[in-house]
């Protein structure tokens, strides 16, 4: 019972996911996609955001340095040329894996970059790596300290980004190859290969909404749901309150290392402003319109609102309008947009007349 | 099962608890009464972990745990309720008391993240702990209720389920009767009675005389911090220390 409860509404995601693609290849208006798969990657990091926040009741406003550092690392690390540690222990044992790629460039010299899945997966441990030393001091601050110790993390990335020459400095890093998960699939923005890519970003999206839903249902979750309710009557019961929130924290930076990984690998490239710091408040109103401890909530909210960033239907004012949203949500819907009963608007209405 | 020995805390110029010591013998109820500020919740929070005692040991079934985080000497098998009620909001009953299982169970992130076979049964074992423990409190009714919604009453029961949830050798009460009137608070004797039944110690704060009396075994009276009297009730009730410091309260009382 409870089994259909959490996973028909993930059955009906999957149709509606089918049902669209089906839809803009009749229509001829396949490049929706684009912009969808897009969505569906930023929305990856937004729902482990959302565990986060919501759940364990711990704001981030670093997320896009997780994300960055996904993306930048499998960026760099796939198409710098390192032909020049090419003697060096770790270039030897990974070459002699296999992990190398070896090619040439346009005037003939010898390029070495690193294969694709071990870019990721370097980036990915990274990022976990960063979260944890980061974790364990600023978790230990709460409220608005919490929020400024994340601010400045962000900062910190996005200044890297902009000044190391491993990075690209301000112009990012841009021809970065394909990502290639198996034999004939490929993460890449080739425009073949565009409805393939739509249902990657999509299948990506739907296993970490599967595997949080599954989280906060679970002994854990509730945990956490603890936490956010009475941090000492959490520790009463037994909760390691501190190791929680840590490892929550350390999971959401995963999820955005990987979205940054792919969606790199899919836009073949990244900039310093996917570091941004008003990415970050992009990805935290998010969550808070979507009602913060409501994972379908945010989940909507986010393909929602990154697709009509994406369309560039906010036009010049894109970063304004999510700090717009940020604060009528907070002032008018604190519990999210989706707890707004229709009946209510009209009935204050009613009122006023 | 709990020995206290000179514990001190102070909190800045106070002294809230002043060369406190007395131990709690396995399978007995000890009441520590005292007039308002005489430092008795300070002491719970010594002995739970929530603040650490400027000196002195607190030993629970032998082992240091001064010091510890609350978490970590709750799993050693300690529970406790709060004075004001703290169960957790935006949860319904039958939750918060399957919160009180945390320790008693085992499934982590990854387990809970894939779903595996395991973690679905401790689940529904969990979930049925739960359910009987709520049926015992006769509040099995309102399981599916959010806690914080309940009746006064019902939230306390519902706090006594979840700290009987962790099946706690030791079970430390923060004025379990306050704000109860004369049923409930008779339900909540027979209900301390029994967890003793089970096995289970219990350390108790309570202003209700009558209770205090009536269930416990030993008696520990606190006035501005120290340890003043320990013993028997009957003793207790003879006490001139004791009569002195509540008949002074009742004069203050009258005025
Ligand atoms: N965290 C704290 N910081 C400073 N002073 C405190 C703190 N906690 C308690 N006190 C003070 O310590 C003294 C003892 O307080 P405590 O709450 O332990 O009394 P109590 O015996 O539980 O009283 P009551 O019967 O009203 O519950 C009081 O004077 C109180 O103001
Ligand atoms: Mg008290």
């Amino acid at each position: 019972m409870e089994f259909i409860k959490r996973y028909l509404p993930i059955a009906g995601l999957l149709g509606i996911v089918i049902g669209v693609q089906l839809l803009t290849s009749a229509t001829d208006t396949a490049y929706y996609l684009t912009q969808l798969t897009m969505a569906a990657y930023y929305s990856l990091l937004i729902i482990g955001l959302c565990v986060l926040m919501g759940y364990a009741g711990q704001i981030s406003l670093g997320h896009a340095g997780f994300f960055a550092i996904g993306g930048y690392l499998s960026a760099a690390l796939t198409s710098n040329d390192f032909s020049a540690y090419r003697e060096t222990a770790v270039m030897r044992f990974m070459d002699t894996a296999g992990l190398l790629l070896h090619r040439q460039s346009l005037y003939g010299e010898p390029l070495l970059n690193i294969q694709p899945w071990p870019a990721c997966i370097i980036a990915v441990v990274v990022a976990i790596i960063i979260a944890f030393l980061l974790g364990i001091p600023v978790l230990k601050l709460k409220g608005h300290y919490l929020a400024m110790a994340t601010l400045g993390f962000g900062i910190i990335i996005f200044r890297v980004a902009l000044a190391a020459e491993f990075f690209g400095e301000a112009d990012g890093i841009s021809e970065v190859p394909p990502f290639q998960l198996f034999p004939g699939v490929s993460v890449t923005g080739d425009f073949s290969d565009r409805v393939q890519n739509y249902y990657i970003a999509w299948g990506l999206l739907l296993l970490g909404l599967v595997l949080l839903l599954n989280l906060i249902h679970s002994r854990v979750g509730r945990a956490l749901r603890s936490i956010h309710g009475s941090e000492e009557a959490s520790e009463a019961i037994g909760v390691n309150t501190a190791r929680y929130k840590l490892y929550t924290f350390v999971i959401s930076a995963a999820f955005a290392a990987i979205a940054g990984s792919f969606l790199t690998h899919y836009n073949g490239g990244i900039g310093p402003s996917e570091a941004g710091v008003m990415k970050s408040v992009r990805y935290v109103a998010i969550v808070a319109v979507g009602g913060m401890a409501n994972l379908w909530g945010v989940l909507i909210m986010g393909i929602l609102l990154n697709f009509m960033s994406l369309r560039g239907m906010f036009g010049t004012y894109d970063d304004a309008v999510f700090g717009v949203i940020l604060i009528l949500i907070m002032l008018f819907a604190p519990q999210g947009i989706l707890s707004l009963r229709i009946r209510n608007i009209f009935r204050t209405k009613r009122n006023d007349t | 099962m709990l020995e206290l020995s000179a514990v001190h805390k102070y909190f800045g110029g106070l002294h809230a608890v002043n060369n406190v010591g007395f131990k709690v013998a396995p399978g007995t109820i000890k009441a520590v009464i005292g007039p308002n500020g005489a430092g008795k919740t300070t002491l719970f929070n010594l002995i739970a972990g929530g603040l650490e005692p400027s000196s002195g040991t607190i030993t629970f079934k032998g082992r240091p745990i001064q010091g510890l985080k609350p978490h970590r000497v709750a799993s050693l098998g300690m529970a406790r309720t709060f004075q004001n009620i703290k169960l957790f909001h935006g949860m319904t009953a039958l939750e918060n008391v399957m919160l009180g299982c945390h320790i008693r169970s085992r499934s982590g992130f990854l387990a809970g993240m894939f779903n595996l076979p395991r973690t679905w049964k401790e689940e529904k074992d969990i979930r049925a702990r739960s359910m009987a423990l709520l049926e015992l409190l006769d509040i099995a009714g309102y399981a599916d209720v959010e806690a914080t919604s309940l009746a006064f009453g019902q939230q306390r029961a519902v706090e006594m389920a979840r700290a009987l949830a962790m099946e706690p050798d030791l079970l430390l009460l923060d004025e379990p009767a306050a704000g109860l009137n004369i049923y409930e608070t008779a339900e909540i004797a027979r209900l301390i009675e029994r967890t003793r039944e089970m096995g289970i110690t219990v350390l108790l704060v309570e202003h209700d005389m009558s209770l205090v009396m009536d269930i416990s075994d030993e008696i520990v009276v606190l006035s501005f911090g120290e340890k003043i009297a320990e013993d028997v009730p009957d003793e207790i009730q003879r006490n001139p220390d004791v009569i002195k410091i509540y008949l002074g309260e009742d004069e203050e009382a009258a005025v």
